[in-house]
């Protein structure tokens, strides 16, 4: 907190609940603007990396080498029309979008960035995270009944289901982590691997690293999982009805949520904002920061990125084969041998 | 047995997958071969099927003597001509329209015409701001091939060598 914001707190009259409502303002500002504008740039970067793996060169028209193409897009996305369906549920269909976002980005007040940066720093934020991202699910589900077709419906139902399978084995996925680290506080289980790299949750839970990431692709609806987007086969998916800002909130949502996914992926399992290096290091940008998390991040993303350029999308079958009859009886398994070997055998210190 | 357990090992390992993404990420770095539209151009054939024109001889007469070729081998039935016998008592042409929104480029009027005055051009650029300006006149067919004179004549020397 700079001091001039202190001293500008005095001034205000003695009000303590005043003074914690402005604090949190503002620090949920200092939240949301970086990441919404992470979220409008995340689409130009997948345009422009997905561009270079088919050896195009991808938007490169609007400002120098396209980087204002995102405010052109969200220009764009504001000032279109905002059709409503006639025999739509209009309340419902107005909702739906708000429903997929709110949550999406209320997920971000219990991420630590760093030791002291952390919004609110709960004891069951691990429980909160997934029960944030479940409500998600309401959104689209909502979106594809509101809309009264039976493209956006089928696509929602399909959504519903993936996203209600793959939340188990990425659930209990992360019940490996918080065993690891005796924590449902994200920053407790990000100081529990201090140390360097060797001391990430990458290394003794690699398989259930895979299984995370592998499920937080479908719980995104992102290629290979895509079915509910489905453009050859339903046309779009729960978002064929929605126009101007009203999808740009959709759009938003889906990439705030694979935001969430990589920033996860870097706090559990890559040791978040920890420096490799260990903290022993003296220079100051090889040691711990804020910039280490949005290394870790970006280098996840760039994961979900590449997948949509390189996998075919799955079959419906065969998504929930995978996720179970391969993914939950995976973590289900690696819960109990882990449990056991932590608790029974004189191997428990490799989890720790 | 064998079979299987090299299975189960490739796709325990995600072997295959991994595979696609190495070739993905190596065209990631691979030299991109876009071409930038209005700074760059992909080269043109001589036999390039573009706009039409209608061309002249070199003392200024007009090539077309109202054949009615081209009208006949039309398979869009784009183009339409009337014609009169002129004050000399040669037949030309009164009125010699090309719809270019029926044309569909095949190249047959050039084909068919005997004197060579139909041609097809290698500009592509051009537009219509409203409905019937691509509704082509015997006039503008005219100044199209005074206009590109030069690179109908060089481009036809370059094809002769094939017919």
């Amino acid at each position: 907190m700079p001091e001039w914001i202190l001293y500008l707190l005095d001034f205000l009259p003695e009000w303590d609940w005043l003074h914690v409502l402005l604090i949190s303002l503002i620090k949920v500002v200092a939240i949301f603007l970086p990441l919404v504008a992470a979220v409008a740039y995340l689409p130009y970067a997948e345009r422009k990396i997905i561009g270079y793996m088919q050896i195009r060169i991808g938007p490169n028209r609007v400002g120098p080498r396209g980087w204002l193409q995102p405010i052109a897009d969200a220009l764009k996305l504001i000032l279109k029309e905002i059709i409503v369906p006639t025999k739509s549920n209009k309340y419902l269909f107005i909702l739906a979008p708000i429903l997929a976002i709110g949550p999406a980005f209320a997920v971000w007040s219990v991420i630590p960035f760093t030791d002291t940066l952390v919004l609110a720093d709960i004891n069951a934020g691990l429980l909160f995270v997934l029960a944030m991202t479940s409500i998600g699910v309401y959104g689209i589900i909502i979106a594809g009944w509101a809309s009264n077709s039976k493209y956006a419906f089928l696509s929602s139902m399909r959504a519903a289901a993936q996203i209600v399978s793959y939340e188990l084995a990425m659930g209990f996925a992360l019940v490996t982590v918080l065993m690891a680290a005796g924590s449902l506080n994200l920053r407790e289980i990000v100081l529990a691997q201090s140390g360097g790299i060797t001391d990430w949750y990458l290394w003794p839970l690699f398989p259930m690293f895979v299984v995370y990431f592998i499920s937080g692709v479908a719980e995104t609806n992102r290629a290979p999982f895509d079915v509910a987007e489905g453009e050859s086969e339903i046309v779009g998916g729960f978002s064929i009805e929605y126009s101007g800002m009203t999808f740009a909130v959709f759009f938003l949502a889906e990439y705030a949520n694979m935001i969430l996914i990589a920033a996860l992926a870097s706090l559990m399992f890559l040791g978040g904002w920890m420096s490799p290096f260990g903290a022993a290091s003296d220079v100051l940008i090889l040691g711990d920061g804020l910039h280490w998390l949005l290394l870790k991040t970006s280098f996840m993303l760039f994961f979900f990125l590449w997948f949509r350029a390189t996998f075919p999308r799955y079959r419906y079958d065969q998504i929930m084969r995978l996720g179970w009859k391969v993914f939950i009886p995976l973590t289900i398994i690696w819960i109990v041998v882990m449990g056991v070997a932590m608790f029974l055998t004189p191997w428990g210190y490799l989890f720790h | 047995m064998m079979n299987k357990a090299i299975f189960a090992i490739k796709s325990l390992f995600l072997i295959e997958l991994w595979k696609g993404l190495a070739v993905t990420g190596r065209h990631l770095f691979q030299r991109k071969i876009t071409v930038q539209y209005p700074e760059e151009k992909t080269p043109m054939s001589f036999r390039f099927r573009g706009l039409h024109a209608l061309r002249r001889y070199p003392n200024g007469e007009e090539r077309c003597i109202a054949c009615k070729l081209c009208e006949a081998v039309c398979p869009a039935l784009a183009i339409k001509i009337d014609s009169e016998a002129r004050e000399d008592g040669s037949r030309r042409t009164t009125r010699y329209d090309i719809d270019l929104t029926k044309c569909i480029f095949c190249g047959f009027c050039e084909e068919a015409c005997p004197v060579d005055a139909i041609v097809e051009t290698r500009e592509f650029e051009y537009f219509g701001e409203s409905q019937g300006d691509l509704y082509y006149t015997k006039d503008m067919l005219l100044a199209n091939g005074d206009r590109m004179e030069k690179s109908i004549a060089s481009d036809r020397k370059q094809d002769a060598a094939y017919r």
